[in-house]
């Protein structure tokens, strides 16, 4: 697994990519494995490259709900880049899922220190935001429904 | 869609299969898909058959007393002597429809429609999407791309549904799942932690389906809502508007263009549709109300 192979980074400067590899830690889950959990430091970014994981909406008063699988080519989140740095939901592995992470205050500081990447780096997460947000309008909408 | 009994009585011996008349049929078959929906199997009672169907072409089926719906024919073009129809009880007839017995008779009239353009498709990778009842209609395309496999390229599938509850053909959703020249890919808009399967709208499956943008033909059915956003994903990863068919669903009663209720701007859906090239109407689905 290398970063410039995940869809996120398709057409990222290699030379960025070649920075960054080293911090890349490589990792398996097996099926029921909790990634992240709710409230937990986010302390990385998360590129899945194969497998499942469901995103999980926990409320006391009602069992738990998946509002959305991620797989392969997708990347968890970006709690990691927001203060306060804590994870929204719990993300879990439905089966066995291999992904690539950087941690996340190192990679805040790459993109602090040169804006322009940063900025780069920003046009490519804002789609994925964007992406979830649409997804949740429609899911709104009950499309389904009757 | 429903009618408020429009047609005569059965018209069993006719033998020119006037589209005014329903030829009765019997309920040979009553399978419950899901708590709302059940799939009928038709035969003729007496008198001559309706010709065979295309894929995407529809019936209307009437219920004596009740009236009568447009319904697409979910079943194997390849086996025309048991007419398959699926339903999803939403009002008065498609409820009289549903609970049909074994051993009762309907109305059949049709079929009717345009049919996806199946021509279209040899040579090139097909991308199916369905959404909740939109499976029905395109299941008949499945059948036809898996029996010539040879003709087609990638074929990928992808099926979103409300809960898990509310898959229909769930057993044979299983056998397509298991096939190495199909990927047949299902997604739900919510679970709980019994499913195993995907979580979302079928817009974010898109993004994944492995197709050569340029050579695909894609035919999508369900809500116009998620024709319309997936025919905007499809947009995304390069398929052409011209290559994306859609199936569109309005109120009818003649059902053969002559009453002007389904009109959709200078097409009569239930005569040049219901399944029309996204290109020609795309601008009906973004229409604010029609
Ligand atoms: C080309 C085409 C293909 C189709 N294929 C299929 C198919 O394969 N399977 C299928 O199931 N349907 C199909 N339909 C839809 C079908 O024709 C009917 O529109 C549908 O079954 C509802 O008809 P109905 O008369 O039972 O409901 P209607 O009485 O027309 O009700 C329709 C809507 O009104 C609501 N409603 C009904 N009664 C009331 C009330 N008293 N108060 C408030 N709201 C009410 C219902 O909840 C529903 O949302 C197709 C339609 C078209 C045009
Ligand atoms: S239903 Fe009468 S013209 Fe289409």
């Amino acid at each position: 697994m290398r970063l410039a192979d995940h869809r996120f980074f398709t057409g990222t400067d290699p030379e960025l990519l070649r920075r960054w590899s080293p911090l890349s830690v490589e990792r398996s889950y097996a099926a029921g494995d909790l990634l992240v959990q709710e409230g937990g430091p986010a302390d990385r970014f998360i590129l899945i490259f194969e497998g499942k994981v469901a995103l999980e909406i926990v409320a006391p008063d009602r069992p738990r709900v998946t509002i959305q699988t991620l797989g392969g080519g997708e990347v968890l989140g970006w709690s990691w880049l927001l203060p306060p740095h804590l994870w929204r939901l719990d993300a879990r592995a439905v089966k066995r899922t291999r992904t690539l992470e950087l941690p996340a205050s190192e990679l805040r500081d790459a993109l602090e220190s040169r804006p322009d990447e940063g900025y780069r780096f920003l046009l490519r997460l804002l789609p994925v935001v964007a992406q979830r947000l649409e997804y949740t309008r429609l899911q709104l909408m009950d499309l389904h429904g009757h | 869609m429903a009618t408020d009994g429009t047609p005569g009585p059965l018209a069993g011996d006719l033998s020119d299969q006037s589209p005014w008349y329903p030829v009765p049929y019997r309920v040979d078959r009553r399978t419950a898909e899901t708590a709302d929906t059940v799939t009928l199997t038709l035969s003729p009672a007496k008198g001559t058959p309706l010709h065979p169907f295309r894929p995407g072409q529809f019936n209307m089926l009437y219920v004596f007393g009740v009236g009568e719906a447009a319904i697409s024919v979910s079943g194997d073009p390849a086996l025309p002597e048991a007419l398959v129809h699926t339903v999803r009880t939403a009002g008065k007839i498609s409820g009289a429809l549903t609970g049909a017995a074994p051993g009762s008779t309907v109305g059949v009239r049709g079929p009717y429609g345009s049919g996806w353009p199946l021509e279209e498709a040899v040579g090139r990778d097909v991308v199916l999407v369905a959404g909740g009842l939109g499976l029905p209609p395109l299941r008949p395309v499945l059948y036809e791309l898996l029996r010539h496999r040879e003709r087609y390229g990638r074929i990928e599938v992808i099926y979103g549904a409300r809960t898990p509850k509310d898959l229909v053909y769930y057993r044979q959703i299983q056998e397509w799942r298991g096939r190495s020249d199909l990927r047949f890919q299902t997604t739900v808009d919510a679970a709980g932690r019994d499913w195993y399967g995907d979580v979302g709208l079928v817009t974010a499956r898109v993004p994944d389906i492995r197709v050569e943008p340029a050579r695909t033909v894609a035919f999508l059915c369900g809500p116009e809502v998620m024709m319309k956003f997936t025919a905007q994903a499809l947009e995304a990863r390069g398929v052409t508007d011209s290559a994306i068919y859609v199936s569109l669903e309005r109120n009818m009663k003649c059902a053969v263009g002559l009453c002007g209720h389904c009109q959709l701007g200078p097409e009569f859906v239930c005569r040049d549709g219901p399944v029309f090239r996204y290109h020609d109407v795309r601008r009906f689905l973004s229409v604010r109300e029609l």
